[in-house]
């Protein structure tokens, strides 16, 4: 009992549920099932992009091009709509998914072959990207009236009380689950970030490794895109500016370390729910919602703080120079 | 990591002569392309070549040039700071703020830089006291930073500065010269100096190509960073006051974007990403190929956004390059 309580996970969800207690107390109806509901569904698309993010994190890398994925993917679904009323749904939910996996793919081709810093490589394609949407649309909106009934109303459609959303969220949780705890590269990704030497004395391809977390990070910012511009019903240049900050966010208070190799995909999604449920009571309780760019980053810097200092306790002596690094860092 | 920093550089059997050095190095490259930039300009406008329209063609990147030295030396130390931008919009605001309240000009100064220390004093205690990561540090007061302003604006903004404050961003020294950009000539030498003719420069170097050696040898690598983050803050401070009395008002979105551009404009002159390498010299030379690629392409009409295409590449391009030029010398060693 005690080992459970002392989790990460267990810590996040006991502070979730006293936040929704705490805000119920000020509005009456915030912890209502409906409510709830509702605010897993608004956050569905965080955790989808929290998760990719995840696991390019997992492999010591971190990608800042999701919200610049999901805006040209998003605009380019949006604009074909426009333009052949005639294609099928899931033709553009594929090539949602495609589009995304190719830029993702960029990403992890500079990342691996060319051994260039994640960080710099995805700063580049964040603009890269956000300019690319700029070029393809001219600047123009795409907007409700032009995009086909289907095309908008599938998130929104609900199936057994929750909507097609919310279902996709958890079915996404599902699968990447699955992914990291279940298969070689779930093994691979988490080796590769842990300790990048050991993992390639244990024959693992970290580079590979690395490539294929971007390019499921920019397929799941693909659907990403897909989903913002259907759920909000409007496409433009600038949609998600600033969302990598909160996919980036929704890891590190799931306690996914920074340095790689640790954390879990409940973690993450309680993260992205912790966001969620900030931004859901913030209007609730009368704060403006200017101040949540303020909130975030002081959740985000506590939340490294928190991390630091649980990685630390571990005290992983293992071999002698690394014990010495640790000790003097 | 650890793989990449054991192959990062090599010590050569024999050096070139110096002149051959000096004729193959980043610098002199950098500056060919400044060279062609600035013919292929003079070409594209008739209007090009005019003292006034050079003038004015240096706002484009002085501002943002004085916090690149500082990045530069926090670069080569090894860390980054993602949150200056965000440092720039907390200082506008904060003179917006005591404008309304009646501060003069030189109160409006001493409360920019002031903010701007202050946010890199919290930056370097976070990463040099708390020892984190840098990256997600600076991610994280960035949106904090940023996020102050938009509590405080919202969705107003700040104006009415007294006249005499314009003249930090409006004003000229001599004939052409602003103040911007003689300010952007000082800072140059003042930071060349300090990063290649003092000892504290010499350890930034140390720190950024092995931090634990330097901590054997003696050198106060956490008081060394934490400066460098007081110094990248003060830096962004004195450009938020140069900004700020430039547009004359106050956004929370002032500067949006800028860290991206400052750090493109560190590593295309030639500082090393990973730390232990680069001059204040090519951040220079940078800042005039960035200042007169984006102003050459405004000459020719191209939308801010997609000019941040250019970056974005010019960004990817410049890293990539000698990455692959090693590995085709390799390949043909080998």
């Amino acid at each position: 009992m005690p080992r459970i309580l002392k989790r990460r996970e267990t810590l996040l969800a006991i502070i979730i549920i006293v936040m929704i207690a705490g805000f119920a107390t000020r509005a009456a109806g915030f912890a209502e099932p409906a409510n709830l509901a509702n605010i897993f569904n608004d956050t569905s698309i965080l955790i989808i992009l929290a998760l990719g993010q995840m696991t390019v994190i997992l492999t010591k890398s971190i990608d800042l091009s999701v919200a610049a994925n999901l805006a040209f993917t998003g605009m380019a679904v949006a604009m074909l709509d426009a333009a052949y009323p005639g294609l099928p749904l899931a033709l553009l939910i594929v090539l949602a998914v495609g589009i995304g996996a190719a830029l993702g793919a960029i990403n992890g081709f500079l990342v691996w072959l060319l051994q260039i810093p994640p960080i710099v490589v995805t700063l580049g394609t964040l603009t890269i990207y956000r300019g690319m949407a700029f070029v393809l649309s001219g600047g123009s909106w795409v907007n409700a009236h032009q995009m086909t009934p289907d095309f908008l109303n599938l998130p929104r459609f609900p199936v057994l009380g929750l909507p097609i959303l919310s279902w996709l969220a958890i079915a996404i949780v599902l699968m990447m689950w699955f992914v990291l705890t279940r298969t070689p590269f779930g093994r691979a990704a988490y080796a590769s970030g842990g300790n990048p030497t050991a993992a390639v004395y244990a024959g693992i391809d970290v580079g590979r490794s690395r490539f294929l977390a971007f390019v499921l990070s920019g397929a799941l910012a693909g659907l990403s895109g897909y989903l913002w511009v259907s759920r909000y019903a409007v496409a433009y240049v600038d949609i998600a500016a600033g969302f990598e900050l909160d996919s980036v966010a929704a890891c590190v208070i799931g306690g996914i370390s920074i340095a790689g190799g640790i954390g879990s995909v409940i973690g993450t999604v309680l993260g992205a729910l912790f966001l969620g449920v900030i931004k859901n009571a913030l209007p609730v309780i009368g704060i403006s919602p200017f101040a949540q760019m303020a909130i975030s980053g002081v959740v985000i810097i506590l939340a490294v703080v928190f991390n630091a200092r649980a990685e630390k306790k571990k005290g992983r002596i293992i071999l002698r120079d690394r014990a010495a690094k640790e000790t003097l860092a | 990591m650890n793989t990449e920093a054991t192959i990062r550089r090599q010590i050569p059997d024999r050096l070139g002569t110096p002149m051959k050095r000096l004729l193959a190095s980043w610098e002199v490259l950098l500056f060919c392309v400044a060279v062609l930039i600035f013919i292929a300009n003079s070409l594209a406008s008739p209007y090009f070549l005019d003292a006034w329209n050079l003038s004015d063609a240096t706002f484009n990147f002085t501002e943002k040039a004085l916090i690149a030295f500082a990045m530069a030396l926090l670069i080569i130390a090894g860390e980054i700071d993602l949150s200056v931008a965000a440092i720039i919009a907390l200082a506008s605001t904060a003179m917006g703020a005591a404008v309304q309240m009646g501060v003069g000009t030189p109160g409006l100064v001493a409360i920019g830089i002031g903010t701007g220390l202050a946010c890199g004093a919290f930056n370097g205690l976070l990463v040099a006291g708390l020892k984190l990561p840098s990256i997600v540090v600076t991610i994280g007061t960035m949106s904090l930073f940023r996020g102050i302003s938009y509590i405080v604006l919202g969705d107003q903004a700040y104006g009415k500065y007294p006249a005499d404050f314009a003249w930090f961003g409006q004003g000229y020294v001599v004939w052409v010269f602003s103040f911007e950009f003689v300010l952007f000539l000082v800072m140059a030498v003042v930071f060349g100096v300090l990063l290649h003719r003092t000892n504290f420069g010499r350890h930034v170097y140390v720190i950024g190509n092995n931090a634990m050696a330097a901590r054997f040898s003696g050198i106060p690598v956490d008081r060394v960073k934490f400066i460098l983050f007081l110094l990248t803050g003060l830096m962004s401070g004195i450009a938020a006051v140069c900004l700020t009395s430039r547009l004359g008002s106050t956004r929370p979105s002032i500067a949006q974007g800028w860290e991206l551009e400052i750090v493109t404009m560190v590593v295309l002159g030639g500082v090393s990403i990973l730390g232990g390498a680069g001059t204040i010299a090519g951040v220079v030379i940078a800042a005039f190929v960035m200042g007169l690629v984006t102003f050459g392409l405004g000459l020719l009409n191209v939308p801010g956004i997609v000019m941040s295409i250019f970056i974005g590449l010019l960004l990817i391009v410049t890293i990539a390059l000698p990455i692959v030029a090693r590995r085709i010398k390799h390949a043909r060693g080998a």
